[in-house]
């Protein structure tokens, strides 16, 4: 393989990881409250016919970005309000908004299919972002580098910050939280309303990075891999970040041996496809097999607060 | 009863299989023919699904009152999903059901089994019976003439293919474009890569741009978008195709040609022999002579003589002096598979598993 070759199958990487890594993070911080959101795949949709629409009115790609957090928010606030403030099933709400979003998008982006849009240009000045070898530094447009900030941000306040740590306190034992007078439903409120505007920010990177265009459930299941990758990375951002890039680079890998016909080609597709199952299974096996404690999942994952009971 | 996060999945999963409602806008009386047609996507995918749609309109605005506005199904996953569809349709009063994806086969002659008086017509497929016909088009037709563009255009001589399932429609298609594109340029190859889906526009963009970095500059698809087509674009490679429509619009500079799906007239034939009692089942295969496959306008990367050469090939085949699959064909491993002067049958086509000389296969 040449250098040329191994740069650009690290920038097509980049571009595929990005969208699930950023719905990851925010679906970490969700689940970490102790609220399972299943709509992530929904929510991401309605962030990319937003992004979409956005860029195809007034051409401006980070008031794109902006209004599909905002979109993504404003679909969260929906589960929240459902799962929070009235108690219902987390797990049958979260699916109800994935079809949901799924409806929602494909109706708002009728007859915008034959529209094409344009990407968002690279962060860095030309010279450095069009260079044969620096590209693969810093040839990426802001979502990537914000991906990548995210992931430290999400580290830091969940392992540093006051918050982050009222916020697992909130996941791991929510009455003990309510106990000593937090706000468990502000809590979880706020962090629905993150993996919102992630999830939509996520969803923006299909029309912004990956393919200029709208096209009818476009994020083809990224956001429950995204979910998935959450209990692979044990709700640990770090592990989360090679986690998603795992999934990037088995899912390029593929389309690359195929392409370039070498070695790698005599791998079978179908063994290609099961690949980052295999390694979830790995993964899971590896995780129960250590039996550390602070591996588990948050204590009140998916169970309504309900302090009167 | 206390519900737990396992029962309620399982009726999450089971609101989720009932996504594809229909809005029937079926008239009170009988009179109107009511025609079904299931889709595998959204009639918004600009490609293949489009076509299907656009075919159903012509056929009412053809038909005018002797149908009822076309009932049309959308994203009907190839499972048991299909069936239900099926059925649902068929029950519902539709004397007429189009089945318009290959993996739809199996369920189309399990639901016609009890439902004797509705005919069905299943696209792409093979098996029929009673009630069942199949109809395509030939769209290798059109490969043909995209291949011989490509033979004349690419500096590397290499091509890819980017496909949803090695089925018998598809490697037809990878096939005349090599065997066309190397009449051409004898050392032409073709790379298929498989992505196991019909819609994932992020992942058929990527495919591409791993076609792209490794020294093929002309990219063919058979899925259903524009992806692949606006990564030729960005990218400056030599060229792509317009698959099922003409998709100049998101690659003004790359799209070479385009094959265009024109099902409506075979709909408005369909119909009308169910309202006059004429239908049968048969398995139809129009092409370019009869205008169901046709040819999208030419880029600006074509270059005059080579829009003749083109035009050369599809003329050929509308008046019957061409056959892309005439020998001497040799296989991949470079054995003689189609002796010289033979041409391959209808049904050899239809059932073709193996790649022409020139085609790098997959593993």
């Amino acid at each position: 393989m040449s250098p040329e070759l191994i740069i650009a199958i690290i920038v097509t990487v980049v571009g595929a990881s990005t969208p699930i890594l950023i719905a990851a993070l925010g679906e970490l911080v969700v689940e970490r409250s102790g609220v399972l959101n299943l709509g992530v795949e929904g929510m991401m949709l309605v962030g990319a016919i937003t992004a979409f629409l956005v860029v195809f009115l007034t051409g401006n790609h980070y008031l794109a970005i902006l209004l599909a957090a905002a979109a993504g928010v404003a679909a969260s606030m929906i589960f929240g309000f459902l799962t929070l403030s009235l108690s219902a099933n987390q797990t049958a709400t979260g699916l109800a908004l994935t079809i949901f979003g799924t409806g929602l998008s494909a109706l708002a982006g009728q007859g915008y299919s034959a529209r094409p849009v344009t990407l968002l240009g690279p962060l860095f000045p030309a010279e450095l972002a069009l260079h044969p070898i620096w590209r693969v530094l810093f040839g990426y447009s802001a979502l990537v580098y914000f991906s990548f900030a995210l992931v430290f941000a999400v580290w830091w306040f969940l392992k540093k910050s006051r918050a982050g740590l009222i916020l697992r306190a909130v996941g791991e034992n929510d009455l003990s939280a309510h106990s000593i007078g937090y706000s468990v439903i502000g809590v979880r409120y706020a962090a629905v309303a993150f993996g919102g505007a992630m999830a939509g920010i996520a969803g923006a990177c299909f029309p912004l990075l990956l393919t200029p265009q709208w096209a009818e459930r476009m994020t083809a299941g990224r956001g429950w891999i995204a979910v998935a990758l959450v209990v692979f990375a044990s709700w640990r951002p770090f592990r989360l970040l090679a986690g998603a890039y795992l999934f990037g680079l088995v899912m390029t890998m593929e389309l690359y041996a195929k392409a370039g016909g070498g070695p790698l080609s005599a791998i079978p597709a179908e063994l290609w496809a099961a690949m980052p199952y295999i390694a979830t299974v790995v993964v899971l096996v590896l995780i129960s097999i250590r039996r550390d404690a602070s591996n588990n999942a948050p204590a009140c994952l998916g169970k309504p607060f309900l302090p009167s009971n | 009863m206390t519900l737990n996060r396992r029962t309620m999945l399982k009726a999450g999963a089971a609101a989720a299989a009932a996504i594809p409602l229909f809005g029937s806008k079926a008239f009170a009386q009988e009179e109107p023919l009511k025609v079904g047609f299931v889709l595998i996507g959204t009639v918004n995918d600009n490609g293949w699904n489009f076509g299907h749609s656009e075919g159903a309109k012509y056929m009412k605005a053809e038909l005018g009152d002797a149908v009822a506005e076309p009932t049309i199904v959308e994203n009907v996953p190839e499972g048991p999903d299909c069936e239900r569809v099926l059925r649902e349709l068929a029950q519902s009063g539709h004397k007429l059901i189009f089945a318009t994806s290959f993996g739809y086969g199996d369920y189309v002659i399990k639901v016609a089994q009890q439902f004797p008086d509705v005919r069905f017509e299943h696209a792409t497929g093979y098996q029929r019976s009673e009630n069942v016909g199949t109809y395509n088009a030939r769209f290798y037709e059109g490969r043909a003439v995209c291949g011989t563009v490509a033979g004349h255009l690419s500096q590397t001589g290499k091509a890819g293919y980017i496909g949803s399932f090695p089925i018998p429609e598809v490697v037809m298609g990878v096939n005349a474009f090599v065997l066309a594109a190397r009449k051409v340029n004898p050392d032409f190859t073709i790379t298929p890569v498989y992505i196991s889906t019909w819609n994932d526009p992020a992942r058929e963009a990527d495919a591409a741009r791993a076609m792209i970095d490794q020294g093929i500059d002309i990219v063919a698809q058979h899925t259903d978008g524009p992806a692949a087509l606006q990564v030729v674009e960005e990218r400056g490679a030599v060229g792509g195709f317009g698959q099922g429509a003409d998709m100049s619009a998101f690659a003004p500079n790359a799209q070479l040609t385009s094959i265009i799906d024109n099902w409506g007239p075979h709909y408005v034939l369909a119909a009308q022999a169910v309202i006059d009692g004429t239908w049968e089942s048969k398995d139809v295969w129009p092409g370019l002579k009869e205008g169901e496959v046709e040819i999208g306008p030419y880029g600006p990367k074509v270059p005059e003589d080579v829009i003749a050469a083109a035009e050369a090939v599809k003329n050929g085949q509308i008046d019957g002096s061409m056959h892309i699959f005439t020998g001497p064909i040799n296989d991949h491993t470079g054995t003689e598979r189609v002796a010289a002067g033979v041409t391959l049958t209808d049904a050899e086509l239809l059932s073709m598993d193996w790649y022409v000389e020139g085609v790098i296969p997959p593993a």
